[in-house]
Order: C-alpha cells, then sequence, then structure tokens
C-alpha cells in the first residue's frame, strides 16, 4: 500500500534524491524534506574544491535550484531536525512536533570524525579542532585561510589532500600530517598512494607520514606530534573520516552497529523506515555484509532504490561503487573495491608520470580499477569491474 | 534521438564512456562530447543508458 505520507529526514544526496525520485515515479501523497541545517540543500563535494578557494560561490554548491522543493510539492522544512523515531514509525521533530507518517526515510549522513585524543596537558580536545562537513564549516574555513596563513591538515586521505590543495592554492603555508606511512595506501595500494604525494610536494606543501598528531597546543599555537616535534600552525583542520549521524536513532529499536542496518533495498527491521545514504549499511548481496558507503554516486543510486521500494516499482541496478577526488588540478577516481587487493597492476601511464589507470584484483576476479587523470581510459573498465572479470595473479606481466 | 551535453552539469566523470564508448568521447577540457549526435539502433540505446548512468544528470535525451 503506498503511504499517504512520506518524511525524509536528511537533505543531502540521499534525502534530496528521495525526495525527487518519489515524485518522478507519481507519488502524490504528502511529503516532507527535513534539512537540520539552516540552509538550502547543498552539495558536499565543491566543500573542500572550489568553496575553498572562492570559485564556487554557495549558491553554486545548491543541490537543485531555488522553486524546485514548491514545484514538486515538497515540503522542505530547513532547520528543522529529526530528534527521535519510534515504531509506527513515529517521528518527533526538533520543533516538538511529533508524525504519524507512513513512512519515514534516515537520510541524516554523517558527521566528521574527531580526535579522540587523551589530553596531555594542555592540549586541545575535541571538539576544538575543526573539522570539515558542513556549508558552515567551509564558509569558517574560508574566512580564515589567507595567503601566509600556516594551515596544519590532519588526516592524509581524500578531503584532507583536497583541504590542503586548495588551502595551498590559496597561497596558504600547508602542512599535511598523516598517521600512516603512506596515506591512502590501504585504498589505493602502496605504489600508487604514493604517487600521489607528489603533487603535493611539486605544489609546496609540506607532507609528513607515519607520525601521529598527540594534539593541538593552543597557548604556543603548535600541533604537537607523538615523536615529539611541534608543527606551528595559525589554523588546523582535521580530516579523519566520517561516523554515520545516528545518535537521533538510539531507543528506535533499529540495528545502529556502524550505520543503520537495512537489507538489499534499503528496508530497516522496522516496519514503515528505510534508509539512504552515507547513514545506511545495507546488505551487500554478493558478500552478504552490510556496507556503509559514504560516495555520493552511491546515495544518489540508493535514493533510487528507496524511492521504488517504498512505491513497489522495480529499483534499478547498482553501478560499480565509485568516488572522484579533485586535488592541484588532477582528477583522482575510482571504481568499484580497490581496498584489500592481491593484485594491482599498472595498464595505462605509469605512476610517476600525469596519468595512470591500475586496475585491483583479488582472488583471480577483477574487483576495481583506479585512475590519475585518465577519467576516460578508466571508465572502460567499468562493464569489466562490474562483471567481476577473470584477472590473472600477481605473477602475470604488467600490461603496458 | 538527439543527444544533448549539459556543460554547465558534465563534470567529466566520464560514465557515459563506461556504457556508450561510441557515442561519447571525453574532450580536452574534461567534459563529454558526442560522437553522434544523433544515435540510431543499438547506439541509441546506449546513449540512453549512459543518461541513466550520469552521476549529474548532465546528459539530455531529445526524442523525435
Amino acid at each position: 500500500m503506498v503511504p499517504h505520507e512520506i518524511v525524509v529526514a536528511g537533505a543531502s544526496v540521499a534525502g534530496v534524491g528521495v525526495a525527487d525520485e518519489l515524485r518522478r515515479l507519481g507519488y502524490e501523497g504528502r511529503l516532507i524534506l527535513l534539512n537540520a541545517e539552516p540552509h538550502f540543500p547543498y552539495d558536499r563535494p565543491p566543500l573542500s574544491k572550489g568553496l575553498l578557494t572562492g570559485t564556487t560561490p554557495p549558491e553554486r554548491a545548491a543541490l537543485r535550484k531555488p522553486g524546485h522543493y514548491a514545484d514538486r510539492d515538497i515540503d522542505l522544512r530547513t532547520g528543522v531536525a529529526a530528534t527521535r523515531l519510534a515504531p509506527g514509525p513515529e517521528l518527533a521533530l526538533s520543533t516538538g512536533e511529533v508524525l504519524r507518517p507512513g513512512a519515514v526515510v534516515i537520510a541524516t549522513g554523517a558527521r566528521a570524525r574527531t580526535l579522540a585524543w587523551t589530553a596531555d596537558g594542555d592540549l586541545g580536545a575535541p571538539p576544538s579542532v575543526p573539522t570539515l562537513r558542513g556549508l558552515d564549516d567551509a564558509l569558517r574555513l574560508r574566512e580564515r585561510l589567507t595567503a601566509g596563513a600556516r594551515l596544519a591538515v590532519i588526516g592524509g586521505g581524500f578531503i584532507g589532500g583536497e583541504v590542503a590543495a586548495s588551502a595551498r592554492t590559496l597561497g596558504a603555508e600547508v602542512t599535511l600530517i598523516e598517521a600512516a606511512p603512506v596515506p591512502l595506501a590501504g585504498v589505493l595500494g602502496e605504489e600508487p598512494a604514493r604517487a600521489l604525494l607528489r603533487p603535493h610536494r611539486d605544489a609546496g606543501i609540506r607532507v609528513l607520514c607515519g607520525v601521529p598528531v598527540t594534539g593541538v597546543d593552543r597557548r604556543t599555537s603548535r600541533v604537537v606530534l607523538a615523536n615529539g616535534h611541534t608543527v606551528p600552525a595559525d589554523l588546523v583542520v582535521a580530516g579523519l573520516g566520517a561516523v554515520p549521524e545516528t545518535g537521533w536513532l538510539t531507543g528506535s529499536g533499529l540495528d545502529l552497529d556502524d550505520g543503520v542496518r537495512c537489507d538489499a533495498t534499503g528496508a530497516t527491521a522496522l516496519p514503515g523506515v528505510y534508509a539512504a545514504g552515507d547513514v545506511a549499511a545495507w546488505r551487500d548481496p554478493r558478500s552478504g555484509r552490510h556496507v556503509r558507503h559514504e560516495h555520493w554516486t552511491r546515495a544518489r543510486e540508493q535514493a533510487k532504490a528507496v524511492a521504488a521500494r517504498i512505491l513497489g516499482t522495480e529499483p534499478p541496478a547498482f553501478g560499480p561503487a565509485y568516488f572522484w577526488s579533485d586535488q592541484h588540478g588532477r582528477r583522482i577516481q575510482a571504481l568499484g573495491d580497490t581496498a584489500g587487493a592481491d593484485t594491482v597492476r599498472l595498464v595505462h601511464g605509469a605512476f610517476d608520470a600525469e596519468s595512470w589507470v591500475a586496475l585491483y584484483g583479488h582472488a583471480g576476479r577483477l574487483t576495481g580499477a583506479a585512475g590519475y587523470n585518465a577519467a576516460a581510459a578508466l571508465m572502460r573498465h567499468r562493464t569489466a569491474v562490474t562483471a567481476g572479470d577473470p584477472f590473472p595473479g600477481a605473477c602475470a606481466p604488467l600490461a603496458s | 534521438m538527439r543527444v544533448v551535453i549539459d556543460e554547465e552539469k558534465c563534470c567529466g566523470y566520464a560514465a557515459c564512456i563506461s556504457v556508450a564508448e561510441r557515442v561519447f568521447e571525453i574532450d580536452a577540457d574534461n567534459i563529454a562530447v558526442p560522437l553522434v549526435e544523433r544515435p540510431e539502433g543499438e547506439l541509441a540505446e546506449q546513449a540512453r543508458a549512459a543518461a541513466e548512468a550520469c552521476p549529474t544528470d548532465a546528459i539530455l535525451i531529445e526524442e523525435d
């Protein structure tokens, strides 16, 4: 039965995607879209790139044009958060209202992980070190990022790398600090990951690897490292990944083990309750495991699938997992599963060159592909990655 | 059918290449360009699949 009213909690890529797709599929009931932030729904990829450097004005980061929601009779409630969920489903809002819709879609996303320092003396404790997740974070950071400002970026992952690159473009003196010997080695393999450090260094970013941060001494304005060294900084930003925004769901009866646990169609254990996007851990039909994706395209796919599931239409098939990162005017892209590969093979360019593509295999099957400045060459492998084509082991010669 | 790229929306992900490499290419500015403006038959099917696969909805299919 089609619900009389649907509430989507969260208005980022997944939430807006669900609302749009419901209308596109012909849903005519009441549709409420909650946006906890006091902003128009916006897109996150520009936050660490164009919005930080100033090439993308905030209004260009809007997910949809003004009027989009009213045109589709989507009741967008800005600055209103879902605060509690109970079976029924029953949903309490920050306004004090309690709704009893036919279906609830949880799309509250993730928040930036903060450092869990054991404060040594006067070291700053979380959340005093800023992170970059929302529009306000980006605008605040942009205001303070001036030429010559000393910025320390803690965490050499994709967000850390993008922030470092953007800040350097603005003329800041940037130090990128990473606890692992090579950032992103676990995701892309050691050699490709190592190659990604060169553009940082070429741009004049100081890169410190294999050195965990133990704290920030705000008195002397220095980042303190485990090896006893310190990094002077006017500004510190931490990019340490994200954790699902599930705090408000405590007591709902939902399984919240690293995200809202869902079946392979986005349905949770509570009737009428679904989840999509960064907050959701969908069951992967291939492996049977529950996996939480933090990728923009996956959020979009899940949004379409959840809308179809609620309305009882055929959900679209998913492509392979996909993400990208833009740094120093170059683009890193990856398809499928590149982490945990037993074989990495270069098939285009060279890791120390301006362009490359590498294929990733596990147990004789192709599982993923990654590319650097090679969008078209990379995407030619998408079909084979989706199919999991046979992939010879490590002893196979390198293709040219 | 006519294939149009919204250059404002295209971000050069090249997802279109993965499903329709005979219909699209990526130019030097990292923007998708239709190789065939009016694809027919199998290529028309591929163009529709590319529009569906595009992460930014930058491919517009104008049916005749």
